[in-house]
């Protein structure tokens, strides 16, 4: 007993909060048995089990296509309808899957975090794996899909890790504002998912860029899901290259959302357990 | 003990700790945005919110190896001080010093999920309270022998029967090598056998030199387990010392408490009407006496619908020895009209000693929770035929009416 006890003190809390990466780490295996809960959970008694990681971005992809493409005859410039699509679907989804599960993670978790200690960050992060491996399988779909169109990216095709990790970071960075206020204002849960809707029809997820009318078009390259649309697309697919512009803004902004997220978080860090 | 500790090698030191909650004017905090938009514009930025203090100037330490048992009446600040000694909140004021990981077991299954298997529901919840993998893997055997369900381990908890759960639930806690290890009432659940266990455990953590925080209402659990105790009421630290010490602490502060209680404005509920009087003929009854205890609330025409009462018989420690709810007898009262009521609990033969009376008032929420309404004691006269010596009565909580016949 002897032995090098580990000394805490405990303060009322500060103003600026900032994570301890030795307490995130030392209780990293909360995380993942967290992350390895959601994803057991989430196919234990289907039928279809993990085809339905497959089956739900192909459908949705497909219906898009039609609604889009066929019924409202939206061009997708030179890329194949249901390939540029389904693109943009995975990177959309990517966005609102870490936005969407952040979010709603510390009041999905409520009895825990009113019961024991860890550092809460970890809640929100781990509720990032199931996400990843939903883009995961969406992605390898995808590439099978380009062989079968005989489609070369080119090298470009490399960048997509960047890509990945930036949507990443602004889905995650306004996951965790809203995770915080959420504790606090169930209103956030009932609002969110309304924005996010309308956010998607304001994104070119569907079709290309140049279908929008030069009137709107400020509007769509204000949106931050546009500057990842184009980026992730052209990466994966060879289209048309982003706007350059954009694709600064994207690397300035995303972990700039990402930082000030954790700081919203961190600040209410400590009084969850009271709120929640 | 306490005091004598240098703060260098106490296990806990707690210094000048305090703990403030804000509540909304209404008693409760607003939940939804728009509530305290409306909230914030009503008062035009005035501080529209009363301040609780669930905690306030605590301060004491805990050697190490030592079972501390902190009990209190309901209120007094028990929970809220071993959240913040776990880090589930933080303090508003003071600080604690800590050697040595915390475990805590503050409700047995916390983060159990009824999809996982008994397997997984065990690294999961071993993670959860601070364990690591290697930690779980090299006692992860004992765990499963000490749940004695084997049989069950790739089998999801749901399907699990109540006391199977609490039994792998309290396995893994069990198990948790943390120096300090703080427990809030988990011994109540699970059959004897288990408990009888669980005490072992729990003082075989203390005797590897372990420093164990438990927190009851159960007085009885708290002389068998712990070597020191301390008293909270009302969120300040009365008594801290021995055992024995804390208890006759906490039997003589019923006075002041049953005091406090009796001004309306310090008891919990959300207050929309308030009982005016709770009391019995006299403070003395023989037992096997019917007990008869008067109450009457004012008319508050306000509140709509009717509402009902709920009194409870506690013995000198704390515990419940009777609760008896007007619903289970269909009686309810209006409050549009001030009401004066009784109730006859019959057949409770009470051993000789002190009891007091909780009142409870009660719609969907709690209107009024009045503790301490009441003390009476019950005589030393036996309600039996005959006298034999004391063996015959010590054991069991209560008398009661038996005979014996031979057919």
């Amino acid at each position: 007993m002897d032995t090098e006890l580990q000394r805490t003190v405990i303060d009322p809390p500060g103003a600026l909060n900032l994570p301890s990466i030795r307490e995130l780490w030392g209780a990293r295996e909360v995380a993942v048995r967290l992350a390895q809960r959601d994803i057991i959970v989430r196919y234990r008694q289907t039928f279809f089990g993990i085809a339905w990681v497959l089956l739900q971005p192909l459908v949705s992809a497909g219906i898009f296509t039609i609604v889009f493409g066929q019924i409202a005859g939206l061009s997708t410039g030179s890329t194949p309808a249901f390939l540029f699509t389904l693109a943009g679907m995975l990177a959309w989804n990517l966005f609102n899957g870490a936005l969407g599960r952040a979010s709603s993670s510390m009041v999905g978790n409520q009895s825990l975090v009113q019961k024991v200690f860890f550092p809460r960050l970890l809640v929100p992060l781990s509720s990032l794996a199931s996400v990843a491996l939903d883009f995961l399988v969406g992605l390898s779909l995808a590439v099978i899909l380009l062989f079968v169109y005989g489609i070369n990216p080119g090298w470009q095709v490399l960048l997509l890790p960047v890509w990945i990790l930036l949507i990443l970071l602004l889905g995650t960075g306004f996951g965790l504002a809203a995770a915080a206020y959420m504790v606090k204002y169930r209103d956030v849960g009932y609002v969110l998912p309304w924005l996010v809707q309308v956010l998607l029809y304001a994104s070119p997820v569907a079709y290309a860029l140049t279908e929008v009318p030069a009137t709107l078009r400020w509007l769509f390259d204000l949106n931050p899901v546009t500057w990842f649309l184009e980026a992730f697309r052209w990466s994966l697919l060879g289209s048309t290259p982003p706007i350059s512009w954009q694709v600064v803004a994207l690397i300035v902004v995303s972990p700039l959302v990402f930082l000030l997220g954790t700081l919203i978080f961190q600040q209410n860090e400590r009084e969850f357990a009271d709120y929640i | 003990m306490f005091g004598a500790v240098p703060t260098s090698q106490a296990a806990i030191a707690v210094s000048n700790l305090g703990k403030t909650y804000r509540l909304g004017a209404m008693g409760e905090r607003p939940s939804t945005a728009a509530q305290a938009a409306w909230t914030w514009l009503r008062s035009t930025g005035r501080a529209n919110f009363t301040l609780f203090d669930a905690l306030n100037e605590v301060s004491f330490e805990v050697a190490p190896g030592e079972a501390l048992g902190i009990v209190g009446r309901n209120g007094a600040g028990k929970s809220t001080l071993l959240k913040i000694l776990t880090r589930v909140t933080a303090p508003s004021r003071g600080q604690i010093e800590l050697r040595g990981r915390v475990g805590s077991l503050l409700e047995v299954g916390t983060g159990f999920h009824p999809e996982l298997t008994g397997r997984e529901n065990i690294f999961l919840n071993g993670a959860i309270l601070g364990m690591t993998r290697k930690e779980i893997q090299r006692r992860y055997d004992e765990i499963v022998d000490f749940s004695g369900i084997e049989k069950f381990l790739a089998t999801p908890v749901k399907r699990y029967s109540s006391g199977m759960y609490v039994r792998l639930a309290f396995s893994v806690a069990a198990h948790l090598d943390t120096e300090i290890l703080a427990i809030d009432e988990v011994l109540a659940v699970g059959d004897a056998e288990f408990q009888r266990r669980s005490i072992q455990k729990m003082r075989d953590a203390a005797s590897q030199g372990r420093t164990v925080l438990y927190v009851s209402h159960q007085l009885q659990t708290v002389q068998a387990l712990c070597s020191s105790a301390l008293l909270l009421d009302r969120g300040r630290l009365i008594y801290s010392g021995t055992v024995e010490g804390t208890l006759e602490a906490y039997r003589d502060s019923f006075e002041s408490y049953a005091l406090a209680q009796a001004d309306p404005d310090n008891r919990p509920g959300d207050g929309r009407l308030r009982l005016s009087s709770v009391a019995m003929a006299d403070e003395f009854i023989k037992s096997a006496d019917p007990i008869v205890i008067e109450f009457a609330a004012p008319a508050q025409p306000k509140l709509i619908g009717s509402y009902f009462i709920s009194i409870h018989v506690n013995n000198d420690q704390g515990l419940v020895i009777a609760q008896c709810d007007s619903r289970l007898t269909g009686f309810w009262l209006d409050p549009a009209v001030p009401q004066n009521g009784r109730i006859v609990i019959r057949d409770l033969w009470l051993k000789p000693g002190a009891y007091t009376v909780d009142a409870y008032v009660c719609q969907a929420g709690v209107l009024d929770a009045w503790e301490g309404a009441w003390r009476f004691e019950v005589l030393p006269d036996l309600p039996y035929p005959e006298f034999t010596e004391a063996s015959a009565i010590e054991k069991g909580m209560v008398f009661t009416n038996y005979s014996y016949e031979s057919r």
